[in-house]
């Protein structure tokens, strides 16, 4: 319950926050919180220092850019909920996001948060994968765009350097997008999550929950784009995927999962 | 240790806290608020849910310095002394409490979502509480309590 | 007017709404230090050593160890328990169960004490395991070497009739697992305990049993029980969990004692989920046989419990499962054989229920698999083997003695209620459209045992000067709202409104006994004997009374309604409450106007029925519980209001066994399901509303009519909504699924039936 004691700083812009995060090789990003404080308070994450960008306003934002909308990392789940713009954008989003956790974590948690702690079981990095969203990151060699898919390395883990901050997520503007999310209870993560949406003319899968990182179920793309049907394009959702055992659910229900969920999210789009 | 200054039912507070401290240890312990409970330890329950700058927020997932600056509302700030909130009016009416221990939670809970949402559906309401858990009533009256509250006007 | 029989709105709420409950970890405590325990990261060890020097290298803190605090528990002195299993309460050379307490870290806050925790080094060297009951049973690896066996407890008799069929048609068999279950009260355990000026300790307990811990802590720890002061304070829930003191409390009060300081405790979640007794982990193999034509004739079964590592009363319900095996059928010939074994895994105990959910289970998914067996409706098979209510008082062939109960007319208001005919269209429908949404309807018909120790309760009655009514009790509410019930029942023999009563509970210096509140039994046992001091207290009064008017105590009469004596024929003068009062406080009477009064009676048995819709997506296997229709019949209710509710939590409680939770163990003896995280603890938007529906068929036990209602909805639903899941799959050719009924349980089920 009590985290290991932490030494604290508060950034004042983006900049200090990568000068801060360079000194210490065990400093971490403090955000909404609410992926890393809940593994601190069970002392599975122990850092040495918080860097808390909390206060980082200007990176709060959500707005139209040419044909994508650019998400500042820092807007919370609870504004993208009601957010006009990807509401009549790409409502996808807000769709997905009002899945997350429950009211008091949406108004902490952020978008940036979720994404970079990069948990395979997280709703949106399923989304940001079928939708090529672009992560933009800053550190201290300057900003650099990573796609969505070079954007989730392992467990937990993402391409973000040590010092890098995620600023931005840009996704693009989409018609047709579904995500649907398998729990055994309302409160659980997801035990299995397929997000489908059309990019671009292209029909592209997320899946959640499904191997070490956030994966594209690249097969069933493939199948669809070669003219399969739902169902049969569907039969190739675990291609390529490793699902995981644990006590949510086994591997090979995980693996059925997949295939009904990733069947029902085509014939909704 | 970390100077932060908040203001918590309507009162301003300076203190200096280590930056381990949580939210919810701050407001039991070095303010003496006791009403709002610990009830685990993954930020699943809701019982230690208050509001920040008018939004529910579990104060367990929320370190002391990071509330530097902020308004909190806990369940000793919803009314005037002898008074009840009509949140609290209706979960009495109702029979929403048993053993009281995520009663304070959930109120809290209700007050941010009829702010948000003054006239939810029973799913709605169902979901907008998803984050608050309660093993005496079967949440039934506590549902109840919320349409009544919605209805009063809360 | 009576007040009884109303819902009357909860005396108690404002300090739990206005967040100024006095829940143990609110206590002022000044000065306390706090306790953190160091717990085994093995299920089955024998500790090598411990070494808290780098821990005590923190400023203020101290470890004690198995060596220092040299104290044991046991199970309760009940003549089929095996009385030799003990639990040091510091484990001192072997650990056996993830969580067994080895060393305790006293600091000045919590914060330290959790740093200390993780710097003591114990070194273990680890054993080899009996995690699960089916391999503990073999008695291949033994907890207990010296006694030579793993079994804690036993139920029954193990030789079987090989006649006890004969003259079924039909006998159908299954293997049933009632899952373990964490009780998951809101509040966790908290302690405290501090040495007073006068060397007398004050424990201050989270607990549902205050007298019962006064005498087992004094015993255990070797303090005169005068020298002890319990205090209950407001108590976050304890659903049977907190029925008993246990390692945690005693070495709380021991350290008090130990270094004369103001002690504290409050574990954690992740501590109370892996370490506060668990509830169910019972096996039942059956086997039920009847006619063609329906008739229940005889029912075996083989029970297996989970005692976890250190038994309790948990080693006993196998005998509460077979006492209530028929349930509310006329089984005539029913054989038990039940054995409780010690397994690697934490301790269990009387979780809401307490052996009788597991018998409801039991007989009512055996019923539906007879029923599908023989062709006929579930319903018809139960109306013909229902205990008719003529019958009662009825003596089961397990020995229950039934006191009185109608299970055909809480049927016909069951069905009634859930629209049984248009629901079994609806699911014709979807069967017929093919749909993968399918429709299930499951019913159970229970009923089950309240105050089963049939216990003796303590009630007082006092009148205060200003002419105000204390009642002190023995039970103790921790949610179940004894101070408006018991303020309505002493109300009602006194004349007083409820506003001007007030009840007093859980300081064993305040109430000199009492059983505390579980097993169901307290209105019927202590709102019994709150009015039975009542009525004593109003004699008394007219014996006063008699004096002020110049008549004699038998002709005066109380005016409920008005709340004035008077003699009879003359209704004035009259003197009130308040008059009366004053007049004997300054005749230094007052004290005439107390009286004490223990009540005892004999178990009684509620009864209902469950009906429970649910909808499966065959695809996924998910389950959406619809529906949920409750008749539960506790006799009188004497605050419906209050009865609701606790027929609402009960439900909860059973809907979450049937879809949802499960505890859950690996091979090694680690806890999975650990968080809140990991336990499938429903919330708010994984349930339906509840449509509970009251029935009152009174008890001959007392002369309020009153059973015990606080487990009903626990054992009448989980059956419901089984019974439910596997009607939805009938077609399907499933007979059997694992509980929880989640999506892979089920997924799983329509497989092995493909195969």
């Amino acid at each position: 319950m009590i985290p290991a004691a932490f030494a604290y700083e508060r950034a004042g812009s983006v900049e200090e926050a990568i000068e801060l995060l360079g000194r210490d090789e065990d400093a971490k990003v403090l955000a909404g919180g609410h992926s890393l404080l809940p593994a601190m308070k069970l002392r599975i994450s122990r850092p040495t220092v918080l860097v808390d960008i909390g206060r980082l306003d200007d990176l709060r934002y959500v707005r139209e850019d040419g044909d994508r909308i650019a998400i500042g990392a820092l807007t919370r789940h609870a504004a993208l909920v009601r957010d006009p713009v990807l509401a009549t954008r790409c409502a996808l989003v807000p769709q997905t996001v009002q899945l997350i956790g429950d009211p008091q974590v949406r108004h902490r948690g952020t978008i940036g948060g979720s994404v970079a702690h990069a948990d395979p079981a997280s709703d949106l990095g399923a989304v940001v994968l079928a939708l090529d969203a672009e992560l933009v990151a800053r550190g201290p060699d300057g900003e650099r765009t990573i796609p969505a898919t070079e954007f989730f390395t392992g467990p937990f883990t993402s391409a973000l350097g040590p010092q890098e901050l995620l600023t931005e997520i840009r996704v693009p503007a989409v018609e047709r997008g579904v995500y649907l999310k398998h729990q055994r209870s309302s409160r659980d993560w997801a035990t299995v999550g397929v997000a489908a949406a059309e990019v671009g003319g292209r029909i592209q899968v997320g899946l959640a929950s499904m191997g070490p990182t956030s994966l594209r179920a690249s097969a069933v793309e493939e199948a669809l784009a070669s003219g399969a049907s739902a169902a049969d394009a569907a039969a190739r959702a675990v291609e390529g995927a490793d699902p995981p055992s644990d006590v949510s659910a086994s591997s090979e229900y995980r693996a059925h999962l997949a295939r009904v969920l990733v069947q029902r999210a085509l014939e909704q789009l | 240790m970390t100077r932060v200054a908040l203001t918590v039912n309507d009162q301003r507070h300076e203190a200096d806290v280590e930056p381990r401290q949580l939210l919810v240890y701050f407001l039991r312990e070095t303010l003496g608020l006791k009403g709002t409970n610990v009830g685990c330890d993954t930020s699943s329950c809701g019982a230690c849910t208050v509001l920040v700058d008018g939004e529910s927020v579990k104060s367990c997932t929320v370190l002391a310095v990071q509330a530097d600056g902020s308004d909190v509302t806990t369940i000793e700030g919803l009314a005037a002394e002898g008074e009840l909130h009509p949140v609290q009016q209706a979960f009495h009416e109702q029979h929403a409490l048993q053993c009281g221990y995520c009663t304070p939670g959930f109120v809290m809970a209700t007050v941010s979502l009829l702010d948000e949402n003054p006239s939810p559906s029973e799913d709605e309401i169902r979901r907008g509480l998803e984050g608050n858990l309660c093993r005496c009533t079967g949440y039934h009256n506590i549902v109840r309590a919320v349409e009544a509250a919605a209805r009063a006007g809360a | 007017m009576s007040v009884l029989g109303n819902r009357v709105l909860r005396k108690e709420d404002p300090r739990f709404l206005r967040g100024e409950a006095t829940y143990v970890e609110n206590l002022p405590l000044e000065g306390a230090l706090t306790v953190t325990f160091v717990r085994s990261l093995y299920a089955h060890a024998r500790i090598i050593g411990v070494d808290a020097s780098a821990a005590e290298a923190l400023p203020d803190v101290q470890v004690f160890t198995g060596g220092d605090i040299d104290v044991s528990t046991g199970p309760p002195p009940i003549p089929v328990l095996e009385q030799r299993m003990r639990r040091p309460v510091v484990a001192k050379d072997v650990v056996r169960f993830v969580g067994d307490i080895v060393a305790v870290v006293v600091s000045p806050d919590r914060a330290t004490g959790a740093d200390a925790a993780e710097l003591v080094m114990v070194e273990y060297d680890p054993l080899p395991l009996a995690v699960s009951t089916v391999d503990a049973v073999k008695d291949e690896v033994l907890l207990y070497p010296e006694i030579g066996t793993n079994v804690a407890g036993r139920a029954g008799r193990s030789d079987h009739d090989p006649r006890l069929f004969e003259g079924c048609d039909v006998v159908v068999r299954d293997t049933l697992v009632s899952q373990r279950l964490a009780a998951c009260p809101l509040e966790v355990r908290s302690a405290a305990a501090e040495v007073g000026p006068d060397g007398r300790i004050t424990a201050w307990l989270s607990t549902q049993v205050p007298h019962r811990d006064h005498f087992g802590l004094s015993a255990t720890l070797g303090i005169d029980p005068g020298q002890l002061r319990v205090i209950a304070p407001d108590v976050g829930g304890g659903f049977g969990a907190k029925s008993a003191f246990g390692a945690e409390e005693t070495i709380v009060v021991w350290l008090a004692r130990h270094l004369g300081e103001p002690i504290r405790w409050t574990e954690t979640r992740s501590e109370s989920m892996t370490t506060l007794p668990h509830g169910r982990g019972q096996q039942l193999e059956l086997a039920l046989g009847g006619t063609r034509d329906g008739k229940l004739l005889a029912y075996r079964l083989d029970i297996l419990q989970d005692a976890g590592a250190y038994p309790g009363v948990t080693a006993f319900l196998p005998n509460l499962t077979a006492l209530l095996a028929s349930g509310v059928y006329a089984i005539p010939r029913i054989e038990v054989d039940g054995v409780s074994v010690v397994t690697n895994t934490a301790p269990l105990t009387t979780v809401r229920g307490a052996g009788r959910p597991e018998a409801s289970q039991a007989i009512e998914r055996m019923v539906d698999l007879f029923a599908a067996e023989i062709g006929l409706d579930p319903v018809d098979v139960r109306r013909k083997n229902f205990i008719p209510k003529d019958a009662f008082p009825y003596k089961t062939a397990t020995g229950a003695e039934y006191d009185s109960a109608d299970y055909e007319a809480a049927l016909e208001l069951a069905l009634r209620a859930v629209g049984y005919e248009e629901v079994r269209a609806e699911q014709q429908r979807r069967r017929d459209e093919g749909s993968t949404q399918e429709l299930g309807i499951g019913i159970s018909s229970y009923t089950e045992i309240t105050n089963p120790l049939g216990e003796e309760e303590y009630g007082e009655v006092e009148i205060t000067a200003d002419g105000r009514a204390i009642v002190h009790t023995g039970s103790f509410s921790h949610g179940q709202g004894h101070e408006t019930t018991f303020a309505m029942i002493a109300g009602e023999r006194l004349g007083l409104p409820i506003e001007r009563i007030t009840v007093l509970k859980g300081d064993t210096d305040d109430v000199p006994k009492g059983t505390g509140t579980f097993g169901s039994k307290s209105t019927q046992i202590g709102g019994m004997a709150a009015r039975g001091a009542a009525d004593e207290v109003v004699e008394r009064a007219k014996v006063l009374v008699g004096d002020y008017l110049e008549a004699s105590a038998a002709d005066v009469l109380l005016d409920t309604a008005a709340g004035r004596f008077h003699v009879a024929g003359t209704p004035q003068p009259a003197l009130s409450w308040a008059e009366l009062a004053e007049r004997a406080a300054s005749d230094d009477r007052l004290d005439e106007l107390k009286a004490q009064h223990d009540f005892k009676a004999p178990p009684t048995f509620p009864f209902g029925v469950h009906i429970a819709v649910v909808e499966v997506d065959v695809e996924t296997g998910k389950v959406e519980l619809q529906r949920l229709v409750a008749v539960d019949d506790a006799g009188t209710l004497v605050n419906p209001l209050i009865a609701e509710g606790q027929v609402h939590g009960g439900v909860f409680t059973g809907v979450a066994q049937a879809l949802f939770e499960e505890f859950v163990y690996d091979e090694e003896g680690n806890p999975l399901t650990g968080t809140f995280v990991g336990y499938a603890f429903p919330s708010p938007a994984d349930l339906p509303a509840w449509e509970a529906i009251e029935m009152e068929t009174p008890t001959p036990a007392n002369e309020l009519g009153v059973k015990g209602i606080g487990e009903s909805g626990t054992i009448g639903a989980t059956p419901a909504v089984w019974n439910a899941v596997l009607d939805a799959l009938g077609p399907y050719g499933v007979r059997h699924v694992d509980m929880p009924c989640n999506g892979e349980n089920v997924w799983r089920a329509l497989q092995e039936a493909k195969a």
